[in-house]
């Protein structure tokens, strides 16, 4: 029998029960628009927050207080402690050297903040003039940070724009003083409301010098320090730099962890891609139990159709021949409905496009692959019992049947 | 062309050994016109499955154009049967969602021919079986003789060198059934090996040679004339 004979022949099989086919379709292409949206969605949520890294400039290297190597087994980080803060001075230590551009000193906390009898709690954060450009912030009204030396504890700060609503109203602010915890401090800037970065709402935020910052919170200690080279070339020579002047200043241990903004993205990249291939293969199940649907549905087509079967032995069809036959229309079903869902599917992350934009979900193209794959093999291999079932009919007793 | 020699089958049916054919020699040369006639359960039926490479004997040769046919696989039985017997049945056995044309070149579609050559193999078995105005019809759509018809011009398509039919009138009103006769009849006239079983004495006794069947063994077996 000639291909194009099988499968125009298995097509009329198809179109002569159309609700047997258009059921086995659904469930077929259901399977397919799963793991295509699915995936695709998977993967916008990858590029989206690998986008959201790079905008903080991949330039950037991160020194964290403590070494996660050596320090995994002690005690300290069992307790959350690091065996040497990160100071101010090891700060301005880094800053000199060609590789740097410019260099942020962070230090987080929680802070009161309040002005004529209005309090708020607010995320304070204490760092330098340099914050606005290594972080892309925008300020809407007044100033930031004045660029003078980080030791300085100026009280002043730069509210974000919810703070700013919150506790002004519609008043100005600039030049006002807040109560900071227990210190006085004069607003200079209110950031703008859009720059929402890794978590951190700069609508709700509290800039203040970083000296001023760890006076506030009674500490001695950064969170860590930002440190943004020159260009992407030199990035390992930063590296190096910071390694060999902290070990000068800690007593020759290197107590700290560098990261750099294009591991931190790998890690991402890499926690995201597993994450897409899970919901993937939940996806996938779906399709298996599109095929166990085929297998039930041919057996149940078999039986129909014993008669028919028993005619094509009868007229000179052998075993391999009637497999065929049967395996053909599975996958036609499967390939047909594939097809179906691979558009489905594609409809789907368009229509999630149009409601979500920032969320750009195009299915990969090994998604599709994959999931057409998925589809005919599942299709195969779920025919073959009927298949079977079929080719080992007894001609007689099949035509007998009437 | 046809020998059959000692050949029995046996069945068993709830535990009891049932012979549909006991030790049955059975000779048809080519050309010729002959009908199994015997009771429900005689054995006519194995007997014909068994000419028709359907069914496989127990025990005994069968000899088919010279060939032992009794221990061919799977493929070659196909294929034998395919190339050298055509089958009728009582019901008719056309698939339904195929038209009249593409009933009788299934057998073709099955070997592997082409639609061209198809086409050209059916149409004229198709105009001189009276079913030119009905060859895009499906099976519903005809009459009991014109499926009937349908069925012949499928068995032929192949230029089989024999023609089983098993009960080819049980289901058609008598005009028809003489109609379907006569065109066997014809067929064997231009050199067809015809095999009827029946029930029906008046079919029965049109053939030129009568197998009586009774308990899985030959009764009778005479010639007319």
């Amino acid at each position: 029998m000639r291909p194009v004979d099988a499968i125009a022949f298995a097509l009329m099989s198809l179109g002569s029960n159309r609700v047997r086919t258009l059921l086995m379709l659904l469930a077929m292409s259901i399977g397919v628009a799963a793991v295509v949206l699915l995936t695709g969605i998977g993967n916008g949520a990858r590029l989206y927050i690998v986008d959201q890294f790079s905008s903080l400039g991949t330039n950037l290297v991160i020194v964290i207080p403590g070494r996660a190597e050596t320090a995994s087994n002690t005690p300290a980080t069992l307790v959350g402690e690091t065996p040497r803060d990160l100071t101010l001075s090891d700060a301005r230590a880094l800053v000199r050297d060609d590789t740097v551009r410019r260099i942020a000193p962070l230090n987080i906390g929680e802070m009161n903040i309040a002005w004529r009898g209005k309090e708020r709690q607010v995320p304070l954060l204490g760092s330098t003039a340099s914050l606005l450009e290594v972080h892309h912030l925008k300020i809407e009204r007044g100033s930031f940070l004045p660029e003078e030396d980080m030791e300085i504890a100026r009280p002043v700060c730069v509210i974000g724009a919810k703070v700013y609503r919150e506790l002004f109203g519609q008043q100005n602010a600039l030049g006002e003083l807040v109560r900071l915890g227990g210190f006085r401090c004069r607003v200079i800037g209110i950031l703008g409301s859009e720059g929402r970065s890794l978590g951190l709402d700069t609508e709700e935020l509290v800039v203040v010098p970083v000296a001023f910052a760890q006076m506030l919170l009674n500490t001695e200690g950064l969170f860590r320090i930002l440190i943004e080279a020159r260009d992407l070339d030199v990035i390992d020579r930063l590296k190096a730099h910071v390694k060999t002047t902290i070990a000068k200043r800690h007593y020759g241990e290197e107590d700290v962890t560098i990261i750099t903004q294009d591991s931190v993205l790998a890690t991402f990249d890499k926690i995201l891609r597993v994450l897409t291939l899970t919901v993937a293969g939940i996806a996938g199940i779906s399709l298996v139990v599109a095929g166990i649907l085929i297998m039930n549905v041919m057996l149940m087509a078999v039986a129909q159709r014993t008669a028919e079967i028993g005619l094509i032995k009868a007229l000179g069809a052998g075993q391999v021949q009637i497999m065929a036959l049967i395996v053909t229309e599975a996958l036609l079903l499967s390939a047909i409905g594939g097809l179906i869902g691979l558009s489905l599917g594609f409809a789907g992350s368009w229509l999630a496009v149009q409601f979500y934009p920032t969320l750009q979900t195009t299915p990969p193209p090994w998604a599709i692959a994959a999931a057409l794959g998925t589809a005919l093999a599942t299709g195969f291999v779920f025919s073959l019992l009927p298949a079977r079932r079929a080719a080992r009919l007894d001609p007689i007793q099949a035509l007998a049947r009437h | 062309m046809i020998e059959l020699r000692e050949v029995s089958r046996i069945f068993t049916v709830g535990g009891q050994e049932v012979r549909a054919m006991d030790r049955i020699s059975l000779t048809i040369e080519p050309g010729e016109y002959l009908s199994i006639m015997g009771p429900s359960g005689s054995g006519k039926s194995t007997l014909l499955n068994t000419l028709g490479l359907l069914d496989t004997p127990n025990s005994g040769t069968y000899l088919l154009q010279g060939q032992d046919v009794t221990s061919l696989d799977d493929r070659q039985l196909a294929a034998t049967r395919s190339r050298t017997i055509g089958f009728i049945f009582q019901f008719f056995h056309l698939i339904p969602r195929l038209t009249a044309q593409q009933n009788i070149e299934l057998p073709l579609l099955l070997a592997g021919v082409g639609r061209r050559e198809r086409s050209e193999r059916s149409t004229p078995l198709i105009e001189a079986f009276g079913l030119a105005d009905r060859r895009h019809h499906r099976p519903d759509e005809l009459s009991g003789g014109q499926r009937q018809r349908v069925a012949i011009a499928r068995a032929v398509i192949n230029q089989p060198a024999v023609l089983l039919a098993d009960e080819p009138t049980g289901n058609l009103d008598r005009h028809s059934g003489g109609e379907i006769i006569e065109l066997m009849e014809r067929l064997n006239r231009d050199g067809l090996t015809l095999v009827v079983v029946t029930h029906d004495p008046e079919i029965g006794e049109r053939a030129r040679r009568h197998v009586r069947v009774v308990d899985g063994r030959i009764a009778s077996d005479t010639r007319r004339g």
